[in-house]
């Protein structure tokens, strides 16, 4: 209790006399890192969890590429359940001669049958009522009213039909967040799909029927169903509402939190520094609390006291920043999983505390044990201190705790092991270059005089010291040009890449009757004769006689090809961009059943040439055998298909038509005709919606960016425990120097060398990596030869010579005033 | 416990060896010596004569290389680290010539140190009475960088009498001070142990401050001599 008390009381002094305030930074700037990440994650969670019913808008649903019969709905009904019934497919709608992606949904007078549907009669008007959706009017998302420039009671063209668009929707209950919705929301009441047209017999409609009431009678309803389910349709309850958007939210958390553990690490580093100048500044009280009869315990517990202290302390202040900074993610990517977080709740904090702990733990530990041993003879002979510590404990410590983190965050031995060593190899990279930087400077002490001489031998004289400080701010400096300027280099050279006249408009759900007269269009405004080619729905029932099980596969990518309807097509030739890497391509006219499977398609899901693969194709079997694996290349922009079938095999199976073109810039006026005259066909800008993509991914960007800002700051702080680590001598250096002469500005002119040649090694180590990055990103990714962006070389250096110089001076601009004689006099 | 277990210290055949640059070095020989409750010793020497090893030896601060040391009867060589510093809490008080007080604790805190690691209840008003005692009531919120040398060397001689020690160790206690706040500190250690009834072993070079202890010994060539 005495020692709670006295350690207690030390660590308010600490705080107050700033004894550890370096430390209490480096702590609460990983706590604020991590807490960012979580505050935000935990908001998205809880959005999640407490909207699993709304996800549905309703208890429970069906979903079936085609419309569940409606025996299924009397059952349910007569079950004492309610039921409703939507339906979903993209679609183009116009608006003079504006043309717009949209999803579609329609559903019936019950919807929604759980959550709230609220909408409001103007822009301004952002929270809205819940009102009744009508027939003969449409509602929309506020993007639509402002990609397509109009106002709330603006009639659209929807297919065949003109609807005015009456309400903006605001709160659609199973609308998911952004991530899942490319394209803007277009409700209306499913009784005006007949007259637009747009639904034909293959078109690709998801449809749903949603139940609610009683658990057990949902729970019923769902086992007599499961006993009637066709192939591809599959039962929905809360649980399986939105497993992509949990999936996306823990990829997304990970990859944040390996950003934040690059801050944890740096503040590590700086907290290392200070740690050990903490512990050794308690030496000499150390000896003197033996003197007056301390056991070790007593030592260490006093000592461990504040540093857990400062570690709470580290973790409220650490939280307090997470909780603001989370704020901007949530800004930034927050919609992406709902509409609406909930505010941030306090658990979070726990996770603050436990970062503090550890980065604590970890750096101060070692010197920690090493308190134990000062002798308390050093009262007498200041000479004597504690014995060098263990250099396993010394850096296994640290490492223990780093790796404990990783594992801690990434929730998984094997991720955080390799998200550890991925971390650690590149830290190795940085420090070897620094390091090397660092040698090569030691010639140049030699040469110059005056300010860059004492400048450039203050850092060749700490090669070690001024290598962490040079990865420190390097790994700073590599997060900004990689998130900046590599990545907006890289997104041009891919688009330079695609040839003139690459296709940028598809053409989708083309009806067969229309096929002709869509050819004709084309090719009279002299667009070419793009190949039009069939496309068929098919689901993959067996390989070489095993059913086909999606949860038999271990990526959830396969299980998510597995499970869906793929999408097929038949030709007597492949096409020019596909290459045949195994077996042949059919002959042409060929009678035999026979399938040519995309090579990356038939690896994950585990199909060999000569496999007999089993398609159910609108209840019918098709069964063909794999003669060929092609390779595709898909940044052609041409229609292409993962499995293509001999005329002979599917040219009988109902299907539409998709096709690709070129549309130049100036000749988009085509559209709204094309959309006129084939009003159920669906046009895909894909320049738009690379346009959409482009911009969640600057949004990711933005995101990932924010995280990372937080390792500039940790650079800063491991230069300002670099500055203390080395303040003592430092002081008495300047101070020798001034009693020699030197005046201030000559001493400011020094340090302003030392600080920015350091700046120009993080600059050049941070953009060698950047360049290093870019090029096994455009080689081994994106598949392009990668030209160096060397403006990528002054702009890290003088960048960081510059900041780094600015943030050195600041740091040390008190050791200059202070006189002299104080510094001698206290050596 | 030893048949001289009446001693609060005692000495026999002590001796302390350093390994230098040149080999190794006697700083201690032989040396025997008895100080009884109650007793006030001196030991004088030239600067580098052992005086502050000899006093690190008597106290436990250090370990000998030769010979034993008993402290309330108890053979220091056989007690680790922690078991000496059991044996020194409440029971021993140090004077240093560097004062030693810690930085970021005030004067009161200071002497509130001992008091509180030994668990006495009433820390507070123990510590002040003798604050009081060295005439620094006035300052005791005062941080040790913010009171002069004297006034530091009168907290930190509050400090060592805080527990009622059986003993005081003092090393060299006037040596950084002038002759005048030297002899005033030598004033207010020596009256406080007049008061309290402790032993004292003081190390100095100063005759004037050895001269006012009843035993002086003189440390020369490792070994210790009695003086008049």
């Amino acid at each position: 209790m005495t020692i709670l008390r006295l350690g207690w009381r030390w660590l308010l002094r600490d705080l107050r006399h700033g004894e550890i305030g370096l430390l209490l930074v480096a702590a609460a700037l990983a706590a604020a890192a991590v807490t960012t990440v979580d505050f935000f994650a935990d908001r998205v969670e809880r959005a999640l969890a407490s909207q699993v019913s709304n996800l549905l808008a309703a208890d429970a649903a069906l979903e079936w590429s085609e419309p569940p019969p409606a025996e299924w709905e009397v059952e349910a009904k007569s079950r004492g359940l309610v039921t409703a019934r939507t339906m979903s497919f993209p679609s183009v709608v116009l608006h003079g001669d504006a043309t717009l992606l949209v999803q579609v949904k329609a559903v019936s007078g019950d919807y929604p049958l759980r959550g709230r549907l609220r909408s409001s009669a103007t822009l301004d008007d952002a929270t809205g009522a819940t009102a009744p959706l009508a027939p003969g009017a449409a509602w929309a998302e506020p993007r639509l009213f402002a990609q397509l420039g109009i106002a709330p009671g603006t009639a659209i063209a929807i297919g065949e039909r003109e609807l005015p668009v009456t309400r903006v929707v605001r709160e659609e209950p199973d609308r998911g967040g952004d991530l899942l919705q490319v394209a803007p929301r277009l409700l209306l009441r499913a009784e005006d799909i007949p007259a637009t047209g747009l639904v034909g017999p293959a078109s690709r409609v998801s449809y749903r029927l949603l139940v609610a009431g009683d658990e057990p009678a949902v729970r019923a309803f769902g086992a007599w169903l499961a006993k009637r389910l066709p192939k591809g349709a599959e039962w929905l309850d809360p649980s399986r509402a939105r497993p992509e958007l949990q999936t996306a939210l823990d990829r997304g958390t990970r990859l944040l939190s390996v950003a934040a553990g690059t801050v944890v690490l740096l503040a590590g580093a700086a907290a290392l520094l200070a740690a050990r100048r903490f512990v050794e500044r308690q030496v000499d009280a150390a000896a003197v609390l033996r003197c007056l009869g301390a056991s070790s315990r007593t030592l260490v517990g006093l000592v461990g006291l504040r540093l857990g202290g400062v570690a709470l302390a580290a973790a409220l202040l650490g939280g307090l920043v997470g909780v603001g900074a989370q704020a901007a993610l949530a800004e930034l990517v927050g919609r992406w999983f709902a509409a609406e977080l909930p505010p941030p709740s306090a658990a979070p904090l726990f996770d603050a505390a436990l970062t503090t702990l550890l980065v604590l733990g970890a750096t101060a530990l070692p010197p920690l044990l090493r308190l134990r041993s000062t002798p308390p003879a050093r009262v007498l002979r200041r000479e004597l201190g504690p014995p060098p510590g263990s250099a396993l404990i010394a850096a296994g410590v640290p490492l223990a705790g780093l790796a404990a983190f990783f594992v801690w965050r990434m929730g998984d031995l094997a991720l955080g092991v390799r998200a550890l060593a991925g971390v650690l190899a590149t830290l190795l990279v940085l420090s070897l270059a620094a390091y090397g930087l660092v040698r090569l400077l030691g010639p140049l002490r030699s040469r110059g005089r005056g300010a860059w001489r004492q400048g450039v031998a203050a850092l060749v004289r700490h090669p070690v010291l001024t290598s962490v400080q040079t990865v420190g701010f390097g790994l700073g400096i590599l997060a900004l040009l990689l998130l900046t300027v590599v990545r907006v280099d890289l997104l041009a050279a891919w688009q330079a890449k695609l040839p003139p006249g690459t296709p940028n408009h598809f053409l989708i759900n083309i009806q067969p009757a229309e096929r002709q007269a869509l050819e004709g269009f084309l090719a009279d405004r002299g667009l070419g004769s793009p190949a039009v080619l069939p496309m068929i729905r098919g689901r993959l029932t067996e390989i070489a006689g095993r059913a086909v099980d999606p949860a038999s596969y271990p990526s959830a990518r396969a299980q998510r090809l597995a499970s869906r309807e793929f999408n097929l097509s038949h030709a007597d030739a492949p096409q020019s961009d596909n290459r045949v890497l195994a077996g042949r391509w059919w002959a042409p006219g060929t009678a035999t059943p026979e399938f040519s499977v995309e090579t990356g398609i038939a690896e994950t899901l585990g199909i060999a040439l000569g496999d007999r693969l089993v398609f159910d194709v609108g209840g019918r079997r098709v069964a063909g055998t794999v003669t060929s694996l092609r390779e595709v290349h898909w940044d052609s922009f041409n229609v292409n298909f993962f499995v293509v079938g001999t005329p002979a095999l599917l040219s009988g199976q109902p299907a539409t038509y998709v096709t690709s073109f070129h549309l130049p810039a100036e000749r988009l006026d085509l559209l709204p005709e094309l959309s006129r005259r084939f009003p159920s066909v669906t046009v895909i800008d894909v320049g738009a919606v690379l346009g959409q993509v482009r911009a969640m991914a600057d949004q990711a960007a933005r995101a990932l960016e924010y995280v990372l800002a937080f390792t500039l700051a940790a650079g800063v702080i491991v230069l300002l425990a670099a500055v203390q680590a080395s303040r003592d001598v430092r002081a008495r250096e300047i101070a020798v120097l001034r009693t020699l002469g030197a005046s201030r500005r000559s001493l400011y002119a020094m340090l302003a060398v030392e600080y920015a040649v350091l700046g120009l090694l993080a600059g050049t180590v941070a953009a060698a990596g950047a360049l290093g990055t870019a090029w096994l990103i455009s080689e081994a990714v994106l598949g392009l030869s990668y030209v160096p962006s060397l403006r990528l070389l002054p702009l890290g250096a003088l960048g960081g010579a510059v900041g780094v110089g600015v943030a050195g001076l600041l740091a040390v601009r008190r050791l200059v005033r202070v006189p002299p004689i104080a510094v001698l006099r206290a050596a | 416990m030893t048949p001289h277990s009446t001693t609060v210290v005692r000495a026999a055949g002590l001796g302390k060896r350093l390994r230098g640059p040149e080999g190794e070095l006697r700083i201690l020989e032989g040396l025997d010596l008895e100080v009884m409750p109650g007793d006030a010793v001196s030991i004088r020497g030239a600067s580098g004569s052992g005086k502050s090893t000899l006093l690190g030896l008597l106290a436990g601060l250090d370990e000998a290389s030769d010979g034993e040391v008993f402290l309330f009867g108890h053979a220091l060589s056989p007690l680790d680290e922690d078991e000496r510093a059991a044996l020194r809490a409440g029971q021993v008080g140090f004077v240093f010539q560097s004062f030693h007080l810690l930085a970021g604790m005030s004067a009161l805190e200071n002497v509130m140190l001992p008091l509180e690691l030994g668990g006495v209840g009433d820390a507070r008003e123990r510590a002040s009475a003798l604050l009081e005692r060295v005439g620094l009531m006035p300052r005791r919120h005062h941080l040790p960088s913010q009171l002069s040398g004297g006034e530091q060397q009168r907290v930190a001689i509050a400090r060592a009498f805080a527990t009622a020690p059986r003993v005081l160790f003092a090393d060299e206690p006037t040596g950084n001070l002038d002759t005048v706040t030297g002899g005033r500190i030598a004033d207010v250690l020596l009256e406080l142990r007049a008061e309290t009834g402790a032993a004292l072993v003081l190390v100095t070079h100063d005759q004037q401050l050895a001269d006012r202890c009843d035993r002086r010994l003189v440390l020369e060539d490792g070994r210790l001599g009695e003086l008049g």
